[in-house]
């Protein structure tokens, strides 16, 4: 095993509402990313995974909120930091964050050059603008980005560009883990096929170290990951390497999602696509049993009884269901 | 086999916006022929004219160039009759459906609308009642769950299914779908393809479905039409576009998405080509 990078134990945070209601959005999450792996985050839209994202970096604000848990970051326990240490000492240096559709919050009236700045002074304000561009040329030039980007306002930027100059800009202080929610959504294939490049480059050429990778479309996330974990309502309901995640699911969800995939490839259209009815439940009041019952085709009473617990299993996957793995097996090859 | 019948086609298809060095040729001069009960798709990415396109074929925006025939009769709606009864021959459903229409309006007066634009007005409530009964469990809602409920209290998916419950009352003869799937999560979005299926399969409705999407075009559709830059480079059956494309910018396409049995080859871009 390699050396852990990221380790969260049980983490749990939720929001509180202006109407002081709470949303358990991430609930005991627990898991660990190895130098040079990435992981992928996958689920449907509301399920968590930008909140668990914003959970990992310990740095809460309202209405966000930490409630327990702990996250180590390359051996720190970060848990309970105050927030001004943690914006001071670990975001952008420790753990960089690339939020969904930043491209599109990038400041339309600054140049890029003045962004990166920005980002860099806020760790340490004695840095000299003169450092900062040199730093940020040399690092362009190596992420294959014309240094011209640089002196460029965002609108004059593609969005390809300026995904790729938000990515560049997100290790500039060399992370060890990057957390890239949905990064090429919004993208056409061919620069999402680029933007995925550079990310794995930047990998190789050690500017981060290890990776999380958020987004709902499971074929990319299946190229661009060596673990998959699968969310639902909050929680996670499989956990796996993506090869047996995608291709060999345990948990009734997942193997629903992993269903719905559509590529194409032949073979295709004579595959019958798997559609799950009902929607995901109100995060305000999650069901006190297995939070899939209400879409579950395998549910019992006993599954809606108690919380129910992640199961491991030898081949280092893990799942949330009452059955073992050989009853659901059965139960699929009956279905 | 019996010929397949015309019902909608083109002819030199163009829409320029902008004048002069600002001229932008939307959609340059695209030729076709959709046939009844046919599903074809149109794929393209984005900025390459799609929605253009889909508008001059709904009659929302004027042609700049060309022809469309409608069951091989010219197509003229330049009077307001014309384009009204236009409209009951073809309908669309959009990327986002909450925008389609007023979300403060109930879900069944959306409904009965339906019903009175397809010269149900004097119908008995209670035949109303049966036919909003059945387009919803074509869908597979429960309209007893749904009367006096506001669309936004609805998911995206159910929305979108609502849509095609609609499309389901009013039965076009046309469809025209434009990225109906795009802002709906992959397990709800297999639902939405089955229902378009199943509606052109019991209604012999002809589908235009419109995608950035390679891989649902394939799934879904009878034929493929590729869209770069206003022009359709590649056109032919779902099975030889996909799977035996001929044209350089088809291949770029399907080689640059990614897939699970085939190799995802990513040497095809190089991050440090200027
Ligand atoms: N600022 C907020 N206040 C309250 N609830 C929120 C807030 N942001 C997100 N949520 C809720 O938290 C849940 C998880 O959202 P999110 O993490 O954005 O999901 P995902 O990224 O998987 O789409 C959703 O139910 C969402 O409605
Ligand atoms: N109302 C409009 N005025 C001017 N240009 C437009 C208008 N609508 C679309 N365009 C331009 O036409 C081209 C095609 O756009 P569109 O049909 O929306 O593409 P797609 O749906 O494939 O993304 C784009 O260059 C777009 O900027
Ligand atoms: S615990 Fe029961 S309801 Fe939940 S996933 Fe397993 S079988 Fe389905
Ligand atoms: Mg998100
Ligand atoms: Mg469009």
């Amino acid at each position: 095993m390699g050396k852990v990078i990221l380790e969260v134990n049980e983490l749990t945070t939720k929001y509180v509402t202006r109407f002081n209601e709470d949303v358990y959005a991430v609930d005991h999450v627990s898991l660990k990313v190895e130098e040079g792996k990435s992981l992928g985050i996958a689920g449907e839209s509301g399920c968590g995974k930008s909140t668990l994202a914003l959970s990992l970096m310990g740095y809460y604000f309202a209405p966000l909120h930490y409630t327990s848990g702990e996250i180590i970051i390359d051996g720190q326990n970060i848990t309970g930091m105050h927030p001004d240490t943690v914006r001071k000492n670990i975001l952008g240096n420790e753990i960089a964050y690339i939020p969904q559709a930043a491209m599109n919050a990038l400041n339309p009236t600054q140049k890029i050059i003045h962004f990166i700045e920005d980002v860099v002074q806020a760790h340490d304000p004695k840095v000299s603008k003169k450092e900062i561009y040199e730093l940020a040329r040399e690092r362009f030039e190596v992420l294959g980005l014309p240094k011209e980007v640089l002196q460029r306002y965002p609108v004059e930027l593609s969005g390809g560009m300026k995904q790729r100059t938000v990515i560049a800009t997100s290790v500039i202080l060399e992370p060890k883990i990057l957390i890239a929610d949905e990064p090429s959504s919004a993208l056409d294939v061919t620069s999402q096929k680029m933007v995925i490049k550079m990310l794995r480059y930047m990998m190789e050429k050690g500017y981060v170290k290890a990776m999380i990778f958020i987004t709902h479309e499971l074929p990319l996330l299946y190229n661009v990951t060596d673990d998959i974990m699968v969310m639902y309502a909050g929680q996670i309901v499989e956990k796996g390497s993506s090869k047996q995640t995608v291709f060999d699911p345990i948990h009734p969800y997942a193997k629903g999602l992993m269903g719905s995939i559509i590529v194409p490839e032949s073979g295709l259209k004579d595959t019958k696509l798997t559609a799950i009815p009902g929607t995901p439940p109100n995060l305000k009041k999650p069901p006190e049993g297995c939070r899939f019952a209400e879409r579950c085709k395998f549910v019992t009473p006993e599954c809606k009884r108690y919380p129910v617990d992640m199961k491991y299993l030898e081949s280092d996957r893990s799942y949330r269901c009452i059955f073992t793995e050989e009853q659901l097996r059965k139960a699929y090859q009956n279905d | 086999m019996t010929e397949k019948k015309s019902c909608l086609k083109g002819v030199g298809l163009t829409k320029v916006f902008g004048l002069g060095r600002n001229k932008n040729m939307a959609v340059d001069h695209v030729d076709f022929d959709f046939a009844e009960g046919e599903i074809v798709s149109i794929v393209g990415e984005s900025g390459s004219g799609k929605t253009t396109l889909a508008k001059m074929l709904l009659g929302l925006i004027n042609t700049t160039e060309g022809e469309i025939y409608f069951k091989s009769k010219k197509r003229d709606i330049r009077s307001q009759k014309a384009k009204k009864e236009y409209w009951t021959n073809i309908q669309a459903i959009f990327q986002d459906p909450f925008s389609s229409y007023n979300i403060f309006n109930k879900i069944d007066a959306l409904f009965l609308d339906c019903i009175n634009m397809r010269g149900g007005k004097k119908l008995p409530y209670e035949k109303k009642l049966e036919m909003m009964t059945e387009a919803c469990s074509f869908v597979n809602l429960k309209f007893a769950e749904l009367t006096n409920k506001y669309p936004f209290e609805l998911s995206g998916g159910q929305m979108q299914r609502l849509m095609i419950a609609r499309i389901f009352l009013l039965k076009p003869q046309i469809l025209l779908a434009d990225e109906p799937t795009s802002m709906i999560d992959a397990c709800s979005r297999a639902t939405i393809l089955d229902m378009l299926l199943k509606l052109r399969n019991d209604t012999g409705m002809t589908i235009i479905f419109i995608t950035h999407d390679i891989g649902l075009a394939y799934f879904v559709s009878d034929k493929v039409f590729i869209m770069e830059h206003g022009k359709f480079v590649e056109s032919g059956t779902a099975d030889e576009v996909i799977l035996r494309p001929k044209e350089a910018y088809t291949k770029r396409l399907l080689n640059d998405v990614p897939k699970i049995h085939e190799e995802w080859d990513l040497s095809t871009v190089d991050i440090k080509a200027k």
